[in-house]
Formats: C-alpha cells, sequence, structure tokens
C-alpha cells in the first residue's frame, strides 16, 4: 500500500473526529481503523509509522501507536 | 398464463376522506366525495362507454361518449367530469344516451381507417370496444369525404410511431406528457378538422421535439396512433408478467408483455408503488440489449490478457475458476482473493456472492459497487438516525410543501420520481436546488425553483453549515422536535458549532460561489415552509467530505424537524436499481446482511451456524484497496459480477494497473465490457428478464424479479456463483431463489417477515418488514429514530485536496444523462444512442471563448492524473470556472482525467472534483487511439 496515500486517508479521518463531541479523537480514529481498514492496511501504516510517520497529523499518529499496542 | 388484469376506472381515485351514496342503474354505491360518476359506475361493476377518459388522468370531457342522465337534473352530463353527490340517481343506458353515443361513434368513424384486421392495435383498441360497446353497425356518412387518412406516419422515434391517420384528438397523449411526465412537448395544433397532435413546434417531428420518450402518451393513446414498434413488429403479447426495471434507484414495476419468449414490450404496472403506472425511456423501451449481438452467451477463457478468448462449457469454466482461485490462495495466502457484487444484479444474487467469498474463499474481500456511489449514505445515516437508508416512500413527496434538491438530477437519472416531483411543484410546493449547474428542474415547464445555488463543486459540506447557521441563529429550529428525539447535549454542541462565524452565509458565500443572501433565503424556507424534503443523490456522496454533508443533511432534517411524517426527510436517491439491495445484502467488507458489523460475535456466530463455515472477524479490503493491494502484489485474484470497474472507477490508468497485476480477473457479465479486456474468464449473465429474485429501490421497497424468458447462456447469475462454490466445497443448496430469500429473512431481522409468498401477495414491502411492521414500513423514525435518540454530529468543512491553480484552472464534475445509463453497457446497445451517442464537455461561454473553443469542436481535458479527448458543447447551465461530462462512452472514458481522492469514511471516490485544463484538439488523443485498439485485440475470439 502507498503510504502516501494511507496517511492521506488516514488524516482525513483525523479531521473528521478531532472536532467531534466527547470523543478522544485518537481511540476513535483508531477505532475507525479497526472497523473498517483491512488488517495489511493497518500494518501499512504501523510500518509507516514505525519509520518516523512522516505527514501523519498528531491525533492520527496517535491512533496508529495505539492500533500498533493493540489498544484499539 | 394471461395478460395481467388492469382496471381502468377513468378518472383518478378522489382522496376524499367522507363518503357520498348514490344510486347507479338501480344499484347502490358509496363511493369517497368527489369521485367522477364514471368512476362509482365502474367500482360498482358498470362501465360506462368512454374514449377520453383513463383514470391516469384528470377527466378532460371530450369525447361526449360517456353521457349519463341523472334524475331530476337536465340534460346528459359527462359522467367523467361530474362528480357523485348524495342521493343522485344515474342512468348509464338509456334511448337517449344509446342515440347519442352511437352517433359519435359514427362521427369517428368516418374519419378513421377500417383496418382493424392489419391494425397493430387489433384486439387492443379502445376505439374497436367502444364501437362494440355502443353498438354501432353502419356509418350513415360514408368514407369518401374529406378524411385524415393520407397524413404522413411519424417514425422519427426510435420506439414508437405516430400515426395521425387513426388519431380521435381525444388529447390523452397531450395530457399524459402534461399531468403525468411533465414535460409538456405535446400539443394539440390547430382547430376543428385541423386539429392534430404536434410534438412542438411545425418543423419538430417526434425525436427532434422535446420529448422525452417516456411512453406515457403511447400508453394513453386509445387507439394505434401511438403504439410501440415492437408491437407492430411482432403482434399482440398473449401473456405478461409484473416484473421491476433493472435500470435507477426508482425501481419501476412493469408489466413484460409476451409472446411465448419474446419481449413484446414493457409497460409500466398501474399497480407499481414506486412508479404508479409511470415509465421512463430507458425501463419503457431501452431493452434490447438482452437481445443485442454483442452478448456473449458461452464461457471463455484465456491465459493472459494478450491471448484471445477461447470457448468452453460451463463445467471447464467453473473448473477453471475454483482452480485458480484455490491455487492463488494456497500461493499467496487466503486474503489474496475477492469479488465485487454487482447492484444490477438481485438481492439472492449479491446474498449468495457475499456467501462464496465469506464462506468458500474464507476472507471479507467482498464489496459493491455501491462503494463509488452511495456507500457514504449508508455510513452518514447510520452515524445520526441509526440506519443505513433512506426514510420515506416516493409516495410522501405527494405531502412535501418544500423540495430541496442538491447534488442530485431526478429528471435524468431518476426521471419516474421527477415526475412525480415535478407534479407536486405544479401543485404548488417550492424547490430548493443545490447543484453547480443549471439542471433541468431548476426552470422547467411550470416549475421553476425559488432558489438555485450554484455552489462551487466540493463545497456541499460548507453550504449544508451555512444553512444550518441561518436556521439555528435566526430561531428557526424546531425546539420540541429536538428536545424530544434528538440528543440533547449532541444538539448544543452541535448548535454552538454551526452558530460558529466560520458557517455564516456571509462567510461561506465567498467559497462556494452563493449568493450569502439567497443562502439565508434557501434556509428560511426549508425551515419554515411546512413539510420539507431533502432528496440528494451523487453530487452529495461523491466527494471526500461525502459522508460528512450526509451527516450535514441529516442534521437539517432534524433541526428542522421533518422527519418521521409524509412530505418530509432525508430520501437518497439511488443511482442504480438494486444499490440499497447490494448494500443491504451484506456487500460491504465490514458487515454483513442488514448492517451488522463482521466483528460482532452473535451475529457472525448466526451465520456461521447457518452456513457451516466459520467467518473471519476482521474487515476485507474495499474495491479501491483491492486496486492498491493489487499493484502491492498481496492481492491476485478477483470474481466481478455485473460491474464494469475499469470503465466506472476512477483513475482508470490505476484501475487497468492493478487489472494487469492480478493473475486472475473473473468478470461476469452480458458483454465483454472493458473490465473484461483485463480478464482471464468470462462467464456470461443472465439479463433481469432472464432470472427471478429481487431488487430494493431507493425507498427500501422491495420488488419481485421474475423470470419471463430462459437464460440466453443456460445459467442464471445467481446459479453460476452457486456452482463456482460447489466446485470450491462450499454447497450451497438452494433450488430457487425464494429459498435463498428465506435464509435472509431468518439471518436479517429487518428482513424477518418477508417472503416471495409475502411479495406476491402484497405487491412489494419496505424494510424493516417483521412482526413490528408486517406489511414494511413506508415511513421510517416515525416517534423516534431506530438508534434512540438523534444524533447531531459536527461537520466541519473541510477543503479537497484537489485543487484548481494555473496548469488546471477548471473544476470538472461529471454525471449522467437521461437516455444513457452509468457506463451504458446497456443503453449503448439500444436505440437511445439517437440522443445521446458520446461523451460531450459542457463549457461556460466565458471559459471556451478564452480557449478559442467552438461548439461542437474536440476539445482536450487534462487533469494531473491522465487525458482524454471529447467534443465540447457550449453552455451556461454550467458556471464559469466548472465543466462538466458523462461517462457513458468508452471511447471517451471520462474517469481517466478523475483521480482516485476519496471520502474519508468509506473511500467512495471523489468523482465530482477534478481540477482540470481544457484547450483544444484535433479528435481523440493518442491514449484513446491506443485503448481503442488494445479492446480490439483484447476482444478476439479463437475460432473453434
Amino acid at each position: 500500500m502507498s503510504s502516501d496515500k494511507l496517511v492521506t486517508m488516514a488524516n482525513q479521518i483525523g479531521r473528521f473526529f478531532v472536532p467531534q463531541r466527547d470523543v478522544d479523537p485518537a481511540a476513535a480514529i483508531a477505532l475507525h481503523f479497526r472497523k473498517f481498514w483491512d488488517p495489511r492496511m493497518r500494518a501499512a501504516i504501523v510500518a509507516h509509522l514505525d519509520k518516523g510517520g512522516e505527514g501523519l497529523d498528531e491525533p492520527v499518529r496517535e491512533a496508529v501507536l495505539r492500533l500498533k499496542d493493540g489498544r484499539a | 398464463m394471461s395478460l395481467v388484469p388492469e382496471t381502468d376506472y377513468g378518472t383518478p381515485a378522489s382522496r376524499a376522506t367522507e363518503q357520498v351514496a348514490l344510486m347507479i342503474d338501480g344499484q347502490a354505491v358509496t363511493v369517497p366525495a368527489g369521485t367522477s360518476i364514471m368512476r362509482a359506475a365502474m367500482e360498482a361493476g358498470i362501465e360506462v362507454p368512454r374514449l377520453c377518459a383513463t383514470d391516469s388522468l384528470d377527466a378532460f370531457g371530450s369525447c361526449r361518449l360517456c353521457l349519463v342522465e341523472i334524475s331530476g337534473r337536465p340534460g346528459t352530463p359527462a359522467s367523467c367530469t361530474t362528480p357523485v353527490a348524495a342521493g343522485m340517481v344515474v342512468s348509464t343506458q338509456t334511448e337517449k344516451l344509446k342515440k347519442i353515443r352511437k352517433g359519435v361513434m359514427e362521427l369517428y368513424i368516418s374519419d378513421h381507417p377500417l383496418d382493424c384486421l392489419t391494425c397493430a392495435a387489433n384486439g387492443d383498441c379502445e376505439l374497436q370496444d367502444m364501437a362494440g360497446a355502443v353498438g354501432l353497425r353502419e356509418v350513415r356518412y360514408g368514407y369518401a369525404g374529406e378524411s385524415h387518412a393520407t397524413q404522413e406516419k411519424d417514425e422519427s422515434n426510435p420506439y414508437f410511431a405516430f400515426d395521425p391517420a387513426k388519431c380521435i384528438v381525444c388529447s390523452r397523449c397531450v395530457r399524459a406528457c402534461e399531468e403525468v411526465q411533465g414535460t409538456f412537448a405535446l400539443t394539440i395544433q390547430g382547430r376543428g378538422f385541423d386539429s392534430k397532435v404536434s410534438a412542438g413546434s411545425l418543423s419538430d417531428d417526434f425525436l427532434s421535439s422535446e420529448c422525452v420518450s417516456c411512453g406515457a402518451c403511447v400508453q394513453a393513446c386509445p387507439t394505434a396512433t401511438l403504439s410501440e414498434k415492437s408491437l407492430i413488429e411482432i403482434g399482440q403479447p398473449e401473456h405478461s408478467v409484473v416484473t421491476t426495471c433493472a435500470y435507477c434507484g426508482v425501481g419501476c414495476n412493469f408489466k413484460a408483455e409476451m409472446r411465448g419468449e419474446e419481449l413484446v414490450r414493457m409497460v409500466p404496472w398501474k399497480e407499481g408503488k414506486a412508479n404508479r403506472g409511470h415509465s421512463c425511456v430507458k425501463g419503457r423501451f431501452a431493452w434490447g440489449y438482452a437481445h443485442h449481438r454483442d452478448r456473449i452467451l458461452k464461457p471463455m477463457v484465456r491465459e493472459s490478457i494478450d491471448q484471445p478468448w477461447r470457448e468452453l462449457s460451463w463445467d471447464e469454466a467453473i473448473g477453471r475458476v475454483a482452480s485458480e482461485f484455490r491455487r492463488l490462495q494456497e500461493k499467496h495466502g487466503r486474503l489474496a482473493i475477492g469479488g465485487i457484487t454487482s447492484s444490477r444484479c438481485t438481492n439472492e444474487e449479491t446474498y449468495v456472492m457475499q456467501k462464496l467469498i465469506r464462506g468458500g474463499f474464507g476472507n471479507n474481500n467482498v464489496d459493491t459497487c455501491a462503494r463509488v456511489c452511495h456507500s457514504p449514505t449508508g455510513f452518514g445515516l447510520k452515524q445520526a438516525f441509526g440506519t443505513s437508508a433512506g426514510t420515506q416512500d416516493f409516495d410522501s413527496v405527494e405531502q412535501s410543501d418544500v423540495i430541496l434538491v442538491i447534488g442530485a438530477n431526478p429528471t435524468d437519472a431518476h426521471p419516474v420520481f421527477a415526475s412525480r416531483l415535478k407534479k407536486r411543484l405544479r401543485q404548488g410546493a417550492r424547490l430548493i436546488v443545490i447543484d453547480p449547474r443549471r439542471i433541468d428542474l431548476v426552470r422547467t415547464p411550470h416549475v421553476e425553483a425559488d432558489y438555485h445555488l450554484p455552489l462551487r463543486p466540493g463545497t456541499n459540506a460548507a453550504v449544508m453549515n451555512a444553512l444550518a447557521h441561518t436556521i439555528v441563529t435566526e430561531g428557526l429550529s424546531d425546539e420540541r422536535f429536538v428536545r424530544e428525539f434528538c440528543d440533547r447535549d449532541a444538539f448544543e454542541y452541535w448548535a454552538a458549532f454551526v452558530a460558529g462565524p466560520q458557517n455564516s452565509p456571509e462567510a461561506v458565500g465567498p467559497i462556494a460561489g452563493v449568493d450569502p443572501e439567497a443562502i439565508r433565503g434557501a434556509a428560511r424556507l426549508y425551515a419554515t415552509g411546512g413539510n420539507a424534503a431533502i432528496y440528494y443523490g451523487l453530487g452529495v456522496t461523491e466527494h471526500s467530505q461525502g459522508t460528512t454533508t450526509v451527516m450535514a443533511i441529516a442534521n437539517l432534517a432534524m433541526v428542522t424537524g421533518n422527519l418521521g411524517r409524509p412530505g418530509v426527510g432525508v430520501n437518497p436517491l439511488r443511482g442504480q436499481n438494486n444499490v440499497q439491495g447490494a448494500c443491504d445484502m451484506g456487500s460491504f467488507p465490514h458487515e454483513l446482511t442488514g448492517y451488522r458489523h463482521i466483528s460482532d460475535e452473535a451475529t457472525r456466530g448466526m451465520f456461521e451456524e447457518m452456513w457451516g463455515r466459520s467467518l473471519d472477524a476482521e474487515p476485507g479490503l474495499r474495491i479501491p484497496n483491492m486496486f492498491d493491494a493489487a499493484i502491492e502484489g498481496t492481492f491476485k485474484g478477483l470474481y466481478v459480477q455485473g460491474e464494469d470497474i475499469l470503465q466506472s472507477d476512477p483513475n482508470t490508468a490505476h484501475v487497468a494497473q492493478a487489472l494487469s497485476a492480478m493473475e486472475c480477473v473473473v468478470v461476469q457479465d452480458l458483454f465483454l465490457n472493458e473490465t473484461a479486456n483485463y480478464a482471464h474468464v468470462f462467464l456470461p449473465g443472465s439479463t433481469f428478464l432472464e432470472k427471478d429474485g429481487t431488487f430494493t429501490n431507493a425507498e427500501r421497497r422491495i420488488n419481485r424479479v421474475r423470470r419471463v424468458m430462459t437464460p440466453r447462456s443456460g445459467m442464471a447469475d445467481w446459479e453460476i456463483t452457486l456452482a463456482i462454490a460447489r466446485a470450491m466445497g462450499f454447497e450451497m443448496p438452494y433450488r430457487h431463489p425464494s429459498e435463498i430469500m428465506d435464509e435472509i429473512a431468518a439471518l436479517t431481522p429487518t428482513f424477518a417477515g418477508v417472503s416471495y409468498d409475502l411479495l406476491d401477495r402484497v405487491g412489494s414491502v419496505q424494510w424493516p418488514c417483521n412482526e413490528t411492521a408486517p406489511l414494511g414500513t413506508p415511513v421510517m423514525h416515525v416517534g423516534g429514530f431506530v438508534r434512540g435518540k438523534g444524533n447531531f454530529l459536527v461537520t466541519e468543512y473541510v477543503p479537497t485536496d484537489e485543487r484548481t491553480g494555473p496548469r488546471f484552472p477548471l473544476l470538472l464534475t461529471t454525471g449522467r444523462i437521461l437516455s444513457q445509463y452509468n457506463v451504458g453497457a446497456q443503453t449503448r446497445r439500444t436505440g437511445n444512442v439517437a440522443w445521446h451517442d458520446e461523451d460531450l464537455l459542457e463549457i461556460h461561454p466565458h471559459d471556451a471563448e478564452h480557449r478559442g473553443v467552438r461548439d461542437g469542436d474536440w476539445v482536450r481535458l487534462d487533469s494531473r492524473v491522465g487525458s482524454t479527448s471529447l467534443r465540447a458543447r457550449i453552455t451556461d447551465r454550467v458556471a464559469p470556472g466548472v465543466v462538466y461530462t458523462t461517462f457513458h462512452h468508452p471511447e471517451t472514458q471520462a474517469n481517466v482525467v478523475t483521480t482516485d481522492l476519496s471520502d474519508w469514511a468509506t473511500n467512495c471516490p471523489e468523482y465530482k472534483v477534478t481540477a482540470v485544463q481544457v484547450s483544444p484538439s484535433n479528435g481523440p488523443g493518442d491514449w484513446q487511439k491506443e485503448y481503442a485498439e488494445q479492446a480490439r485485440h483484447s476482444r478476439r475470439v479463437a475460432a473453434e
């Protein structure tokens, strides 16, 4: 999977959840990954984070970290 | 078998609740006030002779055949225009009436050809019937006088002929065009003896006129004046079967009128609850593709895509698919293959397809073409209301006072619903159109939008927020509705958000290119104009903020209390006939039927028990993810049913690269479509005429599809899927689609009450159909939302990453046209090409002049991802800075230029916003020439 595309998609998701009420954005973003992204896409975004996570917005970076840690 | 009987009551039913009792021919009759005497008599089984009356049209009173006598009243009033009255005593057959009627008929027949035996309407002619009914035995005037017998036929329309010699000038065609279709293309020209039906101006014929070929005039004609060419050629049908159209999401019911296994004509069924007896050019006439010479009727394979196809038996083909898919899974892993279900196929076919993938392939790599159209609808409405579907039935529009249409072009894409909508607008409902183009609805005969907000593509969410801002800050919210039915905290948080200055019309107007006062005016009208309904289409969903805008639409309906009753609601106009059904049937990779997540153990457990297979709990790949995975090398095999992804999905070069990277692409379709150019196995599909099943339309209505002819390839689509499953060791022992529906009902709470038996008894039902609602649910969220409290979500506007600039200064948006349907695989193989045989680029005169482009010139359309060439049509329907085209023709392939940017929640592609440049060109570009050659090469079939 192209990292650029996944980063774009991940940040789009982040921009939706950040302004929502009573939501931990990182948790909501991570849950979205978990519910709607195929495992290889999740693995790819985690791999991208492992390489530095260039381009990931802050709450998205945290979400990917939670994905990696199994907290999502 | 026989023809499906339909009773014509002569005039429409009255909706009055007050009942009136009267006597007709000695019989006591009780009918609603306002009912015509003609209808009251018919309801009592008394058929008053008539010619100009039919119950799809308002009474006209011109033929003078339906006269009656009423005790105590002078004269012989027309029974069609005379309403019943309490205590009235009516006689429909007296010596006086008999004499008058016979005289009237004599006059009609004196100017009518006496060629009944060779007439196309022989046996189905109301004039013939009435001559018999009145006992006409002679015509005293003879036939030697002046007549219309030599008038020239108009055979310009591909589907029907107009023979003025047979016209009795009853005006039924003219009135049908006005009242039913709402186009006003026909008129009666001239006076007295010179009166004749005319399609527009003197120089017009039917084809060149504004006629949209809906067929309402043909249906209304009581003689052979307007006749289907297929009827003229074949003859009268001997039996008919009620079925459902396979084109758009309106889901019109038709009578397939047959002679043996030959389809004579498709006639809209009056009892059809979606279409109420109306039709459009596609469903009514464009079914010739079923017998087009391009249809592939035998399975074919090839080792690689540069080889010619080779025909083989069904057993060999199925075996090849199974062995290839198993080989790929053994070599590349369980997740290396997947499939795409079709919104053109039935619910049952879609269900068994996803069952094959989940249970047979052992993964959830199943997706559907709804991915690229209404996936944001499912996601957004589920978050807001708790249900992934529209809230109303189509009848609801008859009670709307304000209609807001955003990102939809109903007169082209959902024409039968558009006719019902226009009828309501002619009755006085108000209209708001939010669309970059000045679509026909903005100004059409007797209809004019109060507001047209020609927003810049990509700014839907901003404009919806601005409408909400106006409503909230001007105190136009429905406090009672919000308090009673919605999450209070969510509302207050959202209200504070939309009230922010960034959402004011004054802030949004310049971004969206819309007058702020128009936004405020539209918001006030929507909030205060009475029952307000929103209808939307792909102009909402096919954006990077598609889901956000769906949520914003839901917010708008909730804040104004426009939910939970007829006349209001949120109504997605679905693109294809079974988009709703394909989604309902578990076609998305993350959910099973009824929109239940695959990770839910209880739900998954039910399916595992029923199917005897353990299921993967992880979501699978969506279509665009499949393409990416294929290019990456982890996705190797694809089974595509009834979808032409190469032409329909964005960024054609990317799709082609993905398909080329796969080792086994299986295409199941009617034709060697564009995707088949990259396929290794071709399985010939069946048309909707060749199989049983159900479609679910945009109003959640489950309609029966009934087989009227043997599958030409030998197998219906569901049987092909079952055969593949069996070859892969996964038995699905269904003997008939009704058994598939029984399993769907057993596993899906919203379908629990659905069965073929029920559908045969009541015609159709809208889900949820279960113990609580045994006959279905026309209007949802009555007295509360499915999810509990309505959920207001913050819908912050985020501009798309697709930006204009010096290289690509224009914004391209794409859409459909009336006569063609999606990738055109069906409609391009019908007479509909008479109206649209190539994609055109609509460009504003200012932009055209700036580039030296004249109307009809070839232009090159470039975006960041590709280029194509097509002819220009200069029009101010598009705003300066915006261009528009359709994607019906593979010679153009508009999706060569669209990008793979997509909706944040669903990956629905952003078809509606592509930055482009337009420049003059000499004709098709190099890519088009190369592609045409490649396609020709790819379609070779080796001689046996």
